[in-house]
């Protein structure tokens, strides 16, 4: 039973409260959409944490997303073993980059008065979940090897159950409890992007390098 | 020719006195908030000095502004490229950080009151405005350098002074000599600005009305490049908004005829705001002109608002009649354009600033001679030394174009050589003891004549508000008309966005969560 709250229900909760609340915070706070950088308070130790957690994370994510959207090529290409440790070693290495990074800055906001003054609680709970994912991301990979091979056949047909609204928990019902925490920290975190700093995430400008460089606006004749 | 128009500054630097109320009537209206206090979106600086924040112009520290790549002729921004921008967005190696401006701090007065009885007087501990906690030393503030123009600290640390002789800087240190000058700045509402071409969010842009350069902070995010890649440094981040910040030219004040409150409020009346009528189309070749001609070729994009082909292209291009009658009565126009006095600050830059500075006419270099100062040369016949001791004015010219010619310095010889005829032609004027034949020679070199020297001298001294200030309302109504379609009662089709008129509600610039 509480399997089917937590891998059946809580999900899709998470997914209304994030696409939902981060549509509402959009309409109604503009304003409040910012990444919120700290950079003008303190500046060496934010290389250090920042650098290495952002591109850590974000190719760790991306190489989740991938296997999610297209788990037969995924699964073709991981077949050839060499290519298997190549993945498994380097995403080991930049999720240790991650957490690392992670760690820097959570420490560098610890420490500096400067940043206590503009950290809020949300942003500590935030820290405190994402540092949670992380190690426990880490520790997934680091004691049950091969997590891109065996992602592939459990935690993808779930989630690819959980998207076309035909949730099949079984797929993932037996993981070790570990894994599983790890899943459902992951729909914790979608859940808090409207009630944090997240949101800068989906703020990432891409089009900047299509855009002319100035932008002028005017009143136009209708 | 795409003719626009732009609300621009000049100032008088010969006026300013320092007594920076332009600075604190800013503060008062826009900066005195959580988050931006260390902003100054006017600040007034002594020159030579290292400027706030410290060191601005040296642009290998923060990267601002432009740079011509002359190979391919093409402009690039000297912080990064755009897929640069986009792999520092995490951290941007070249931004300012606080330590760069100053910690803001206010005092512990009720300390004054509630001090238990001791045996010494209470005091008012410095207390940071940002953490609460008590600061021990404060290391800088908004105005560290304040009038130490001499100073082998401050001033000699200026970037301007990096190619100076060591005769040029003895001139300008010898102790009863130190000599140096205000510079007020504000934002430039650049023609092709650094911040909002380095913006990736694209929240920075240029009013096409009026050319004031506005941050729409519904867009910033807070991806501080705006910072690095204005080279004047007056794109400022909101530490606790997390969003950018800059002078915004008291648009709502402009709106409605009312002039920005720093000039509004200066006490020198060296400030001269009008309207600049220019030719969009020639700003990129401006902006590429080779260095020592950067100046001139910005000159050559501000046309002549009686031009009739102007005026025609002025209106094929929707600027309304009113502001093509106030670009000819303005005040800008005549001090850039017309008499040439009036130069952008760091036009090597790139960015196109549209205000303008007369550079101050420094004391020439004076001796003790029979116990009593006189100008160098002061031998030769009549007040000429005034004018052959140029080459020796205290503040050297290569200074003064680095600053103000990007390098150029025969255009402030140009602009000094005017200014002292006018000096000449006044003081014959009135103590009588200039002969004619040296008036007549200082109006030839300095390529003016009786009648421009006598205008030259009723703007700079004598001019009413109605002079210096020029610029009409924004013709709201037509704003409005501009941007709907006839209203229509049936129809309900009121304006729901931009363009909206009444009260509508307002949420405080609140930090998200
Ligand atoms: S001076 Fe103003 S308009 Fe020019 S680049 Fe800086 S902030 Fe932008
Ligand atoms: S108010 Fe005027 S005179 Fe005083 S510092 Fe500012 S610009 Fe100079």
């Amino acid at each position: 039973m509480s399997d089917i709250i937590l891998l059946a229900v809580f999900p899709y909760v998470a997914l209304v409260l994030g696409i939902g609340g981060g549509i509402y915070r959009y309409r109604h706070d503009r304003f409040s959409y910012s990444s919120l950088s700290s950079q003008l308070l303190e500046n060496r130790r934010l290389f250090w944490g920042s650098v290495p957690w952002h591109y850590g994370i974000t190719i760790v994510l991306l190489a989740h997303l991938v296997a999610f959207l297209i788990p037969g090529i995924w699964a073709r290409i991981i077949a050839e073993p060499l290519t298997l440790y190549t993945l498994e070693v380097t995403g080991f290495a930049l999720a240790l980059a991650a957490l690392i990074g992670l760690s820097v800055l959570i420490i560098r906001r610890l420490t500096q008065p400067r940043l206590l003054a503009v950290t809020t609680t949300m942003d500590w709970v935030l820290l405190a979940v994402l540092l949670l994912q992380v190690a426990l991301g880490f520790w997934v990979s680091l004691f049950y090897r091969w997590g891109a091979d065996w992602y592939v056949h459990t935690s993808v047909p779930w989630l690819v159950s959980l998207a076309s609204f035909n949730p099949q928990i079984q797929y993932v019902a037996s993981l070790p409890w570990i894994v599983k925490f790890h899943l459902l920290t992951g729909f914790f975190l979608i859940a808090l992007f409207p009630f944090t700093r997240l949101v800068h995430v989906v703020a990432l400008p891409f089009w900047y390098l299509w855009r002319p460089y100035q932008v002028v606006i005017r009143n136009r004749k209708m | 020719m795409k003719i626009q128009s732009q609300v621009s500054m000049v100032f008088h630097l010969d006026k300013c006195i320092g007594c920076h109320t332009c600075t604190i009537a800013c503060k008062n209206i826009w900066t005195d908030r959580k988050g931006a206090e260390y902003m100054y979106w006017n600040n007034v600086e002594t020159k030579p000095g290292t400027g706030y924040p410290t060191r601005w112009e040296d642009q290998d520290k923060y990267r601002g502004g432009w740079r011509l790549d002359q190979k391919k002729n093409r402009l690039h921004l000297r912080l990064q490229g755009k897929w640069g921008t986009l792999g520092n967005i995490f951290y941007n190696p070249y931004l300012p950080t606080l330590d760069d401006y100053f910690e803001p701090w206010t005092y512990d007065y009720q300390n004054l009151f509630d001090a238990p009885e001791g045996d010494d007087q209470p005091t008012a501990r410095a207390v940071s405005m940002i953490t609460g906690k008590y600061m021990d030393t404060i290391e800088a503030g908004p105005n560290w350098d304040d009038d130490l123009g001499g100073s082998q600290v401050y001033a000699n640390n200026d970037p301007n002074l990096d190619g100076a002789s060591e005769e040029e800087r003895r001139q300008m240190q010898e102790i009863e000599r130190v000599v140096f000058f205000y510079l007020p700045r504000i934002c430039n509402h650049c023609l092709n600005p650094g911040c909002v071409a380095a913006c990736p969010a694209a929240a920075i842009y240029k009013r096409g009305e009026d050319g004031v350069v506005l941050v729409n902070q519904d867009r910033c995010r807070a991806w501080r490049m705006c910072i690095s890649g204005c080279p004047y440094k007056k794109t400022y981040f909101n530490w606790s908004t997390g969003k950018a910040e800059k002078c915004i030219l008291c648009y709502p004040r402009l709106e409605s005829e009312q002039p920005p409150a720093c000039f509004h409020s200066c006490v020198g009346r060296i400030r001269y705001v009008g309207l600049l009528l220019y030719d969009a189309s020639r700003l990129e070749q401006a902006a590429k002109a080779p260095q020592e001609s950067l100046v001139q070729a910005q000159r050559d994009v501000i046309m002549d608002p009686f031009d009739p082909e102007v005026i025609a292209a002025a209106k094929a291009s929707g600027v309304p009649d009113l502001k093509i009658e106030a670009a000819q009565q303005s005040p800008v126009y005549k001090f850039v354009k017309r008499w040439g006095l009036a130069l952008p600050l760091h036009a090597e830059f790139r960015t196109l600033p549209m205000l303008f500075y007369v550079p101050p006419l420094g004391p020439v270099l004076a001796k003790m001679n029979k116990g009593m100062y006189d100008t160098a040369d002061a031998d030769s016949e009549g007040l000429t030394p005034m004018m052959s001791a140029l080459e020796k004015s205290r503040m050297p010219l290569r200074y003064m174009a680095s600053l103000l010619s990007a390098g150029n310095e025969q255009i402030i010889r140009d602009v000094y050589r005017k200014q002292m005829a006018v000096r000449l032609f006044m003081r014959a004027k009135t103590a009588k003891d200039v002969p004619a034949a040296e008036v007549e020679k200082a109006l030839t070199e300095g390529n003016t004549n009786a009648q421009e020297a006598e205008a030259i001298y009723r703007l700079t001294a004598l001019p009413t508000y109605e002079e210096r200030f020029v610029v009409p309302a924004m013709e709201r109504e037509t704003a409005v008309e501009d941007l709907f379609p006839a209203l229509d009662p049936v129809a309900r089709n009121y304006p729901v966005h931009k363009g909206e008129v009444g009260i509508g509600y307002r949420r405080d610039p609140r930090r998200g969560p």
